[in-house]
């Protein structure tokens, strides 16, 4: 039941791309484009996708637990580090050259092929030199790794 | 350039939001596609590969179902060259590894949730595209 659920899951963040606009680079960079021709819709997504998430976060967790799993895996309350702070604006740099975040990315490998297929195996790459570089950090630091999760 | 769609966009970001509670709901796991999709690679800390492939899969039809639906393809203008596709990308994978998310994970879910690291990562990577496409397209005068 997990597989199925996180599939159907995955379906509908897909539509939800395709539907807002999201999975189009161009409308993305509109987006980020606030002192050219900006095109305000993405921050509408956003936003409607945080309060129904928010809504619907309230209502999953007063239930106390999930359906098909033992507990809610919650990112540890971490702490604001340089890290964060440097991927994020890393993360931002990428986004703002392309238009393609990870969702999206992804999304695209089945309608626009070729750029989309060149664009996430650099992400992979890219993801493989982060985990690379965060395991490096936690062995000098003698700690477990702090999970890149979500 | 692209056209001001508020009610699309609203639809859309429901969806987003519907995906993200039914995953909670379901699984009890944050709808982060840097962390799902990261953790496919290799090294392997649980045995959740198949979960985090099912959400992959369905990420990568919904585009094929809704342009079964709508009757056409669905919009996709990239206009970067291969060179920018593969350093943006780069950096976008290496970036939502360090920052522990990327726009799903700390822009929806994180967000969502008041996660406090989510609350400055948002702000800060959005701010970051923002001056990259006011630099390439303002200042360098554009692609």
């Amino acid at each position: 039941m997990q597989v199925i659920a996180t599939f159907v899951s995955g379906l509908l963040f897909g539509l939800g791309l395709c539907v807002s606009g999201l999975i189009d680079p161009a409308k993305v960079q509109s987006f980020l484009d606030v002192a050219g021709d900006w095109d305000p819709s993405l921050a509408i997504t956003m936003a409607s996708a945080v309060i129904v998430t928010g809504v619907g976060y309230r209502m999953a967790f007063a239930r106390g637990k999930p359906l098909f799993a033992g507990t809610f895996q919650i990112p540890p309350v971490g702490k604001i580090d340089r890290r964060l702070v440097a991927g994020a604006a890393i993360f931002g740099i990428g986004w703002g050259l392309v238009g393609f975040c990870p969702g999206p990315a992804v999304a695209a490998l089945s309608v626009s092929a070729e750029p989309a297929f060149w664009f996430v195996l650099a992400m992979l790459a890219g993801m493989a030199a982060g985990r690379w570089l965060v395991s490096q950090s936690a062995v000098a630091a003698q700690k477990p790794a702090v999970s890149a999760n979500s | 350039m692209s056209t001001f769609t508020p009610y699309s966009a609203a639809v859309g970001g429901a969806l987003i939001g519907l995906a993200a509670v039914l995953l909670m709901v379901a699984t009890g796991r944050i709808a982060g596609v840097s962390g799902f999709v990261s953790r496919l690679l290799p090294p392997y800390e649980d045995r959740q590969t198949v979960v985090r492939l099912a959400f992959v899969t369905g990420l990568i039809l919904a585009p094929v179902l809704y342009s079964v639906g709508i009757g056409h393809s669905v919009n996709i203008a990239v206009s970067s060259s291969l060179s920018v596709l593969l350093v943006a990308g780069f950096l976008v994978g290496l970036g939502a590894v360090l920052g522990g998310g990327c726009t799903s994970g700390h822009g929806v879910c994180g967000t969502a949730r008041l996660s406090s690291r989510s609350l400055i990562a948002t702000p800060v990577f959005v701010g970051a595209g923002m001056i990259t496409v006011f630099v390439v397209r303002h200042v360098l005068g554009g692609q």
